[in-house]
């Protein structure tokens, strides 16, 4: 848009520094924006603030201890890393996980993701000036922490499961903690809906803004909620489903203009559909086992340590990180809180990978953000930051 | 997924023979091992042929094996996905150390551009033609690769940490 104004050449730019740490921006990222006014006319990203080198670190730890860096991928929805890391050494070990441990995998994925998009959605309401649904939404995401702590323990960096199914069977506790969850969530949601869906002010502020369309999306590899916001009907869940996903019915929301308010209602769309899913997931939950029988991988009970040989002998190698991988190349993708989330894992038959590579959403599509910004507002380009859902940890690995 | 390696097994024998020098299904994956002058040729025509049609590239990236023959130390992989088929393969390409050169694949798909550079900055491929072929991850002063596998974990450039007594 700015690039066609007829002055364009007697124009004094004046170049903004956004971030890296700037409290709109909702993270450590640096953009070097060329102004004109308030126009943005050119945008240099600067990432790797917090590169933490995620990917020789996992070069240098067993199997069971790489959970942890997956956490810190995309820690708005990290059980959902968790799971994805879990089934893709799972697949190279060619591992059965019983129903009820791919239906209980389900539940807590499901629950990561409303966790995510309730941040998105009321992030981007809170950067339209709407303060009051993103401390309303908060609540429900605190109880998803809650039943998050219930079930593992710890509550933004998880490390939930385990190679081979849960840990631990979800407690009553946890189950009334989901229960009160299911009762009170939609309520919650759709009042925050009617605040904001449908709200003059909001719309005016994301409708043809930060636009992207279709093949733009795919040639710059766009997933996720960004890629359907763009109308594409692309989803982990249903191409290449995983832990049970074919079991249940869900609808996948698609956008049509790709601007920041489709992007917004996928992601509330989205909400709708997961919540439906653990409906389903709580009814049809299988009974069996929740873990597999894997004593190679999996720690076995407390007690048998202590009076089996086997069992002594399975336990030490797994905390010594002494087991050993069968050779293998792998892939395996799930669908994050920011779409296509790849684990590419080679095994040379070692005790650590050979070479891992995380494929993050968030760094892919990023890079596209640059061209969508240029022509806008800086009040736009804060707010398409916003509905991309760019999360630093993820972006920089 | 067996039948889509013979599809695209079939169709590169045909159009570039020779090219080829492996077909194996990994898993779920069916992967192909090209040869490397031809592999930018073969990807545009992947993308490009309406049967075949796989116009997502879904992630790329390095690898070093310093256990293989010096001509096959480093390689590529490039994972395409063609979604309205559902089709996922995997290409890969092995190189020497003395020739990382590889010509960029940025004007067959846009997000080719960062992954490229992340591949620069960790392995020190060079993606002869790519726009902005600079460090992304680590800082610019980083004067090494560092996940080349002869590097330690810990950043090889620190000059305050004495390892007599503890190894890196």
């Amino acid at each position: 848009m700015a690039t066609n104004r007829a002055s364009y050449d007697e124009t004094q730019y004046s170049t903004l520094n956004l971030g890296p740490t700037h409290p709109a921006t909702h993270g450590i990222f640096q953009n070097v924006l060329t102004m004109d006014g308030e126009i943005i006319v050119d945008a240099v990203s600067t990432v790797g603030y917090i590169h933490r080198a995620f990917e020789k670190l996992a070069e240098h730890r067993p199997y069971n201890q790489i959970t942890t860096i997956t956490d810190r991928l995309n820690y708005c929805s990290a059980p959902i890393n968790n799971m994805g890391w879990h089934m893709t050494v799972e697949k190279l070990i060619g591992a059965e996980i019983p129903k009820r441990a791919q239906y209980m995998r389900v539940i807590i994925m499901e629950l990561s993701r409303i966790a995510d998009h309730i941040v998105c959605d009321t992030v981007i309401a809170v950067d339209t000036g709407a303060m009051t649904g993103f401390l309303h939404m908060m609540q429900y995401r605190e109880a998803i922490y809650e039943i998050f702590e219930e079930i593992c323990g710890a509550r933004l960096t998880t490390n939930i499961g385990r190679i081979g199914g849960l840990e631990r069977d979800f407690s009553p506790k946890a189950w009334d903690k989901i229960n009160v969850f299911m009762r009170e969530f939609p309520k919650a949601l759709t009042e925050f809906q009617k605040l904001v869906d449908r709200n003059r002010i909001f719309m005016d502020r994301t409708i043809n803004v930060g636009p992207i369309s279709q093949e733009m999306a795919l040639d710059y590899g766009f997933t996720g909620p960004n890629l359907r916001a763009a109308g594409v009907d692309y989803d982990v869940r249903v191409a290449s489903p995983y832990s049970s996903y074919e079991d249940f019915q869900f609808d996948i929301p698609v956008g049509t203009n790709g601007d920041t308010y489709d992007r917004y209602m996928v992601r509330m769309e989205e909400m709708w559909q997961s919540y439906g899913i653990i409906q389903q997931a709580i009814k049809n939950m299988p009974d069996g086992s929740f873990h597999a029988d894997l004593p190679e991988f999996y720690l076995p009970p407390k007690q048998d340590v202590y009076s089996k040989m086997e069992a002594l002998i399975y336990h030490f190698k797994i905390v010594m990180g002494e087991t050993e991988i069968p050779k293998g190349e792998v892939y395996h993708a799930v669908e994050g809180g920011n779409g296509e989330l790849g684990f590419y894992l080679v095994s040379d038959g070692g005790r650590q990978p050979f070479r891992l590579h995380f494929r993050r959403p968030c760094f892919i599509y990023y890079q596209a953000y640059t061209e969508m910004i240029k022509g806008g507002l800086l009040s736009d380009a804060i707010l398409t930051m916003s509905s991309m859902n760019v999360i630093a940890g993820e972006l920089d690995a | 997924m067996s039948e889509l390696l013979e599809i695209v097994r079939e169709k590169l024998q045909n159009k570039f023979e020779g090219a080829l020098l492996n077909a194996e299904m990994q898993y779920d994956y069916p992967v192909f091992t090209l040869e490397k002058s031809n592999t930018k040729v073969i990807l545009q025509f992947l993308k490009e042929d309406p049967d075949l049609n796989f116009h997502f590239l879904t992630t790329m990236c390095g690898l070093h094996h310093p256990e293989n023959a010096p001509e096959q130390e480093f390689a590529l992989m490039y994972q395409l996905h063609n979604m309205p088929k559902n089709w996922r393969i995997r290409i890969k390409t092995y190189m020497s150390k003395q020739d990382l050169d590889m010509p960029t694949v940025t004007d067959i798909w846009k997000t080719a551009g960062w992954m490229e550079r992340q591949e620069f900055d960790f392995f020190g491929f060079n993606f002869v033609g790519h726009s902005n072929l600079t460090r992304i991850l680590n800082m610019d002063e980083m004067n090494y690769h560092p996940m080349r596998k002869e590097y330690p974990l810990e950043d090889a450039m620190r000059e305050d940490k004495d390892d007599k007594m503890f190894g890196r």
